[in-house]
């Protein structure tokens, strides 16, 4: 049980990663990336195909994929999302789901269908562990990735809170043509956003093919985790979304102990939970049924309650 | 000497509605100019026009001579004009001190800072720790009346500067504003009549889009500004003489 625990909270590092990028777009830019999954699939294979084709070292291949990556979220951004945006609520969507469809099939192209990994690159990190007391073992790849995505987080909490762009991002999420009278490039700041964005995508990508194995068609189940993780620990937080990652890891670690096939429905139902309990908060609120709550929910998606 | 704001033929439209039709305005710079006109009038669209807000579909706006028609609202900012929104349009989750820093970190160089516009604003000096979402609707126009003036722009527009507030708060703002005059030239729309007319040098209504009456308020009559008011052009009326 205690073993599931920790297991859990570890893997939770992982799905607040990926969770987080999701959180920002939807946050700043105000629609939901449906392609995001793809995309960490797509920052796993790149830095899988520069180790093996390239022979470089995993260090140096991650940080040239996050950097690509953050280059292909402010392109996209630049030149698909807000074309995409001008034309309504629909089209974004629809426009990651095409997005996101030929990001499969270009990498079905260029990578193969078989399962991939970057677990043999890593040498012992793959499967060497520590012993705690009570006979418990921890992988260190799962410890230090959750060392790494606490750190990760904590440096966006301070690039928000801290700095000028931080501060512009947070005003543009909060209200963009408000943000534009005080000197803010609203279009500027969400193409940043948008690259941050990819570039979480791609290390929840890489930890993901540390620890696992990725096909070109892993992104839509990724995609899925990530939105339970940003529904249970609530939009526009990033520490919300370090807790919802926790949460919906450490339920499936605890529901693979009932049965390895409940893991996975485990998550999803906790998920299920969370936001039935969400909708039924703002019904109460608004005093008029679930059906206005679904709307105040489309209406008010950023951290800020200010209606879009 | 160059006028600090010059529009020239200026029309707005929302969709197929034309909101401001033609308007031309000349102001010197650190002139005090009301703009009163009743519900629909297209005030608001024009302090949008002039902030770049909102698209001119005809007309130039020059600003001390430089054409910015073009230029975005974050670069108008940047060009010396600021607008403090009908609305008040806070960052709600944001202190006070992080809705200034915003505008002082992306505005002009010049001698308005945080200490400079707590001087003029000092209701802001408790307030600036606190999230600007809890506050009353009096220290959220002083917030964003704060957030226009620390941005150091050279002609200020205030929109609905009385709108909602109570009297006793009323009056606090309109003190605070006598400490910029002179300092920039300001724009402010105003529903409050006897206010508008106390506080300005000059003074503007607009009736259905068009300017109907400029000049200063001493000149003007009670029965000119309510014709104005109410769009009634006396000069069509048929004469019964």
């Amino acid at each position: 049980m205690l073993d599931s625990l920790i297991q859990g909270i570890l893997l939770g590092g992982y799905y607040a990663v990926l969770a987080a990028g999701l959180s920002l777009m939807f946050g700043v830019v105000r629609f939901i990336n449906l392609a995001h999954g793809d995309m960490a699939v797509l920052g796993a294979l790149s830095a899988l195909w520069l180790v093996q084709s390239l022979g470089l070292g995993v260090p140096l291949a991650i940080v040239i994929t996050l950097l690509g990556m953050a280059a292909l979220g402010w392109l996209m951004q630049r030149f698909i999302f807000e074309r995409a945006l001008a034309g309504g609520f629909l089209v974004p969507i629809l426009t990651t789901i095409g997005l996101g469809a030929a990001l499969q099939n270009g990498m079905f192209a260029v990578f193969g269908s078989n399962t991939k990994s970057l677990g043999a690159h890593i040498g012992s990190l793959s499967w060497a562990s520590w012993q705690l007391p009570g006979g418990i073992y921890v992988g260190q790849l799962p410890v230090y990735m959750f060392v790494t995505a606490v750190l990760v987080l904590g440096a966006l909490h301070l690039t928000l809170t801290r700095t000028a762009f931080g501060r512009a991002l947070r005003a543009t999420s909060s209200d963009a043509e408000a943000a534009s009278l005080c000197g803010v490039d609203p279009r500027r700041v969400q193409r940043g956003a948008a690259a941050i964005a990819v570039a979480l995508a791609g290390l929840a990508g890489i930890f993901l093919a540390m620890r696992a194995q990725v096909t070109p068609f892993s992104g839509p189940m990724m995609l899925i985790f990530a939105f339970e993780a940003v529904v249970i620990g609530g939009i526009g937080s990033l520490r919300g979304t370090l807790i919802g990652g926790i949460i919906l890891g450490v339920v499936q670690s605890l529901g693979a102990l009932l049965s390895p096939q409940i893991s996975i429905l485990a998550g999803h139902l906790v998920f299920l939970a969370v936001l039935g309990w969400r909708l039924s908060q703002l019904a109460a609120a608004e005093r008029g049924g679930w059906r206005l709550a679904l709307r105040a929910l489309t209406h008010k998606p950023d951290v800020t309650g200010r209606k879009a | 000497m160059t006028d600090a704001l010059t529009l020239t033929n200026l029309s707005g439209r929302h969709g197929q509605l034309q909101a401001v039709k033609g308007v031309s305005l000349r102001l010197a710079a650190k002139e005090v100019l009301a703009v009163i006109g009743a519900n629909g009038a297209g005030k608001t669209t024009l302090m949008r026009m002039i902030s770049g807000l909102h698209p001119a579909a005809e007309g130039e706006i020059l600003l001390h001579g430089a054409p910015v028609t073009s230029l975005p609202a974050h670069a108008r900012l940047k060009a010396g004009i600021a607008l403090s929104p009908e609305g008040r349009r806070l960052f709600g989750d944001m202190t006070v001190a992080e809705n200034l820093q915003i505008a002082a970190e992306n505005g002009r160089k010049g001698d308005w800072s945080m200490a400079t516009v707590c001087d003029a604003l000092p209701q802001l000096t408790a307030l600036l720790h606190r999230p600007a979402g809890g506050l009353s609707g009096g220290q959220r126009q002083a917030v964003a009346i704060a957030r226009a003036l620390i941005s150091n722009p050279s002609v200020m527009l205030l929109d609905e500067v009385s709108l909602g507030l109570s009297p006793a708060a009323v009056e606090g703002l309109y003190q605070s504003l006598e400490t910029l005059r002179g300092h920039v030239t300001l724009i402010l729309v105003e529903q409050d009549l006897t206010r508008a007319m106390a506080f300005c040098s000059r003074l503007i209504c607009m009736a259905e889009g068009k300017l109907e009456l400029d000049g200063p308020p001493a000149t003007l009559t009670r029965q000119q500004i309510t014709d104005a008011y109410f769009g009634i052009h006396k000069a069509k009326e048929p004469s019964h003489a």
